[in-house]
C-alpha cells in the first residue's frame, strides 16, 4: 500500500516537473493570438521561432555560446589533469596547505567575487572579451577533486610499467591516466558544460558587444525587451532556442551522461 | 645523500610545476580578489569620491545601519532554509525511486533532472508565465480551488515562496545524480542480510541507507548551500529584487551597489560579508559536523 502511493507520488511528481517544459514548447509553436488561451486547438506554427530568429543575433550568441564552453573545458581539462596527478601520485612540500587552498576555491567561487573580479579584469584590459568571460574559470578546484579522486585508485604498477617501457612523465599521464579515468573526464565535461552554458550574471556583468555576449545574456536581452507578458509566444519561442540543443545533447547522451556520473567516484 | 636529496628536489619541483597553471588562476581570481576587496572595502570609493579615500569602517558602520542590508541578508537565510533541506530530501527520494527497476525508470530520471541543464534565465521566462497573474498557469490552476486572483511575484510574502519553489524544481534533480552515485557504493549484502533479518523497509532506510549516504549528503549540502547564495540570474528577468526588496538577495544586491549604484567602497563590503558567510559554514562543516567524510 505505502509503495503504491509513493509510486503514483513520484511519477506525479515526473509529471509536475516535466511541466514547465511541455508548456513552453507548446507556447513556442502556436500562433500567438492563442498563447494565453488554454484551448487545445491542433494549431502548429513555425512563425514564432522564424520572427524571433531574425529579430535578434541568436547565430552570433549561439557561436558565442559555444567557443566560451569548450574553450573552458579545453583549458579546465588541462590544468586540472596536471594538478590532480600532483596531489594524488606525488609527495612535495606544501601539499596539504595547497590542498585547503583549492578547497578554499570551492567554497568561495568566482560567481560571487563579480564585483572584484570585475576589476581585476579592467586591470587586465579584458572587459568586454570572450577570454575575459571564460577566465576566471580556468582553475577548476572540482575538477582537480574529482581527477584526483579516481588518479588515487589507478595502481602505482602500471605507471612503473609504463616506465619501464621508457615513457615519458606526459606519456604515462597521457596513455595510463587519461584513459582510465575517462568516465570522470565525462561527468566533469557534463557539470562544466551545462554551468557555463547556464552561466549568465558574469558575462552580463562583463560583456556589452554582440560579438561577445553569450546566449543567456542575448535571451534576457531579448525578453526585456518586450513589455511584461505581451508577447509569450515569442519569448517562449526564443528560450526554445537557447535551451534546445543541451537539452538534446543530454537527451541523446543521457545514459552515458549519468552512468559516467554515477562511476566517476563523485561521493 | 647528494642523490637523494636532488630527486627529493625533482620531485618537489615537478609537482610545483604541476600545479602552477591551476595555481596561476586560482591566485588571480579567487585569493586576490579577495584581498583587494577587504582593502577597497575600508575606503570610500563611489560616485561622489573621484579618488578613493580610506575612510576607516564607514563602509561597515553604514551597512549595519542600512535596512536593506539586513533585508536581503534575513531574504537569502529564509532563501536557504527554504530551498537546502527541501530540494535535498527531495534529490534523495528521487534517487531512491530511479533507482529501483520499475517501468519508465530512464523517463522518469530524465523529467527528474533535466531542469539541471536548462539555464536559470531561460527557467525565469518559463516560471514568469507560469507565476502571471490571470493569464499564467498557477492562475488556472488556483482557480480550480477558487483561489485564481493571487498575485505571486507582486506580493511580498507570496514572491519568497515563489522564488523557492522554482529553485527547488531546479536543483533537485542534480542532488538526485550523486545519491544515484553514492547508492552504488552500498553494498547489495547489506540489503539482503536485512531483508533476512525481516526488517521494514523504512528502518532499513534508516538503519542502513540513510547513514552510509552521509558523506553524500554532506557534499550536497555544500553545493546546496553555496548555490542559495549564488542564484540570483532569475531576479533580473523576474522581480529585480522586488516588491519592495522582499525578493532580494544578497549577490543581487552587490550587484545593484557596485554596476547601478556604483559605490565601490560598499560593494567590497558586502562581499567581504558574503566571503565571510560562505568560509564560516565551510569551517564548520570541515572542522566539525564533518567526521565521516574525507577528501584523502
Amino acid at each position: 500500500m505505502f509503495r503504491k502511493i509513493t509510486g503514483v507520488a513520484m511519477y506525479g511528481l515526473a509529471a509536475l516537473w516535466l511541466f514547465p517544459l511541455v508548456w513552453a514548447f507548446w507556447t513556442a509553436f502556436r500562433p500567438r493570438e492563442l498563447a494565453i488561451s488554454w484551448t487545445l486547438s491542433p494549431d502548429f506554427t513555425l512563425d514564432n521561432v522564424i520572427k524571433v530568429w531574425n529579430a535578434a543575433p541568436f547565430a552570433q550568441y549561439y557561436l558565442n555560446t559555444f567557443l566560451i564552453v569548450t574553450g573552458v573545458l579545453a583549458v579546465q581539462i588541462v590544468t586540472a589533469t596536471l594538478a590532480a596527478y600532483a596531489f594524488a601520485k606525488l609527495r612535495f612540500w606544501g601539499r596539504d596547505a595547497l590542498f585547503i587552498l583549492f578547497l578554499v576555491q570551492l567554497m568561495v567561487p568566482a560567481d560571487i567575487l563579480i564585483f572584484p573580479n570585475y576589476n581585476v579584469l579592467r586591470d587586465l584590459s579584458l572587459l568586454d572579451t570572450k577570454l575575459g568571460i571564460m577566465m576566471p574559470y580556468f582553475a577548476s578546484a572540482f575538477g582537480v577533486f574529482l581527477l584526483r579522486q579516481t588518479f588515487k585508485t589507478i595502481p602505482h604498477e602500471l605507471e612503473e610499467a609504463a616506465r619501464m617501457e621508457g615513457c615519458s612523465w606526459w606519456q604515462i599521464l597521457w596513455r595510463v591516466y587519461v584513459p582510465l579515468a575517462r568516465p570522470t573526464y565525462i561527468a566533469f565535461g557534463l557539470v562544466s558544460v551545462s554551468y557555463h552554458w547556464n552561466n549568465f550574471m558574469w558575462p552580463l556583468i562583463v560583456t556589452n558587444s554582440v560579438e561577445n555576449r553569450p546566449l543567456t545574456v542575448g535571451l534576457a536581452i531579448f525578453a526585456q525587451s518586450f513589455e511584461t507578458g505581451a508577447q509569450w509566444a515569442e519569448v517562449s519561442a526564443a528560450t526554445v532556442m537557447v535551451i534546445f540543443p543541451l537539452l538534446l545533447a543530454f537527451l541523446l547522451f543521457q545514459r552515458q551522461f549519468i552512468n559516467s556520473f554515477i562511476h566517476s567516484g563523485v561521493k | 645523500m647528494g642523490l637523494e636529496h636532488r630527486a627529493k628536489w625533482r620531485i618537489n619541483i615537478y609537482a610545483w610545476l604541476l600545479l602552477l597553471p591551476s595555481l596561476i588562476f586560482l591566485v588571480l581570481f579567487t585569493f586576490y580578489p579577495v584581498l583587494q576587496t577587504v582593502i577597497l572595502s575600508f575606503y570610500q570609493a563611489d560616485l561622489g569620491s573621484p579618488e578613493p579615500f580610506f575612510n576607516g569602517g564607514d563602509n561597515y558602520r553604514i551597512m549595519l545601519e542600512d535596512d536593506v542590508f539586513w533585508k536581503v541578508l534575513t531574504n537569502n537565510l529564509w532563501f536557504a532554509l527554504g530551498t537546502v533541506p527541501t530540494s535535498i530530501a527531495l534529490g534523495l527520494a528521487m534517487a531512491l525511486f530511479a533507482n529501483k527497476a520499475l517501468r519508465g525508470k530512464g523517463f522518469v530520471r530524465t523529467a527528474y533532472f533535466y531542469p539541471t541543464v536548462v539555464p536559470m534565465i531561460a527557467v525565469a521566462n518559463i516560471w514568469l508565465f507560469i507565476y502571471t497573474p490571470e493569464y499564467g498557469a498557477l492562475s488556472h490552476v488556483m482557480e480550480w480551488f477558487g483561489h485564481g486572483g493571487m498575485n505571486w511575484l507582486g506580493d511580498r510574502t507570496n514572491v519568497m515562496f515563489a522564488m523557492i519553489f522554482m529553485v527547488i524544481w531546479k536543483e533537485a534533480g542534480y542532488f538526485m545524480i550523486f545519491y544515484l552515485a553514492g547508492l552504488q557504493n552500498i553494498s547489495k549484502e547489506l540489503y539482503e542480510s536485512a531483508s533476512m533479518d525481516g526488517a521494514k523497509p523504512w528502518t532499513v532506510f534508516r538503519r542502513v541507507t540513510f547513514p552510509l549516504l552521509m558523506p553524500t549528503t554532506m557534499f550536497v549540502l555544500i553545493i546546496a548551500f553555496t548555490n542559495s547564495f549564488k542564484l540570483v540570474d532569475h531576479l533580473v528577468i523576474m522581480t529585480k529584487g522586488g516588491p519592495d526588496n522582499a525578493s532580494n538577495l544578497l549577490l543581487y544586491y552587490i550587484y545593484e551597489t557596485a554596476f547601478s549604484f556604483w559605490d565601490q567602497g560598499m560593494a567590497s563590503a558586502l562581499t567581504v560579508v558574503m566571503v565571510v558567510i560562505l568560509l564560516l559554514v565551510a569551517a564548520i562543516q570541515f572542522f566539525g559536523l564533518d567526521k565521516k567524510i574525507h577528501y584523502n
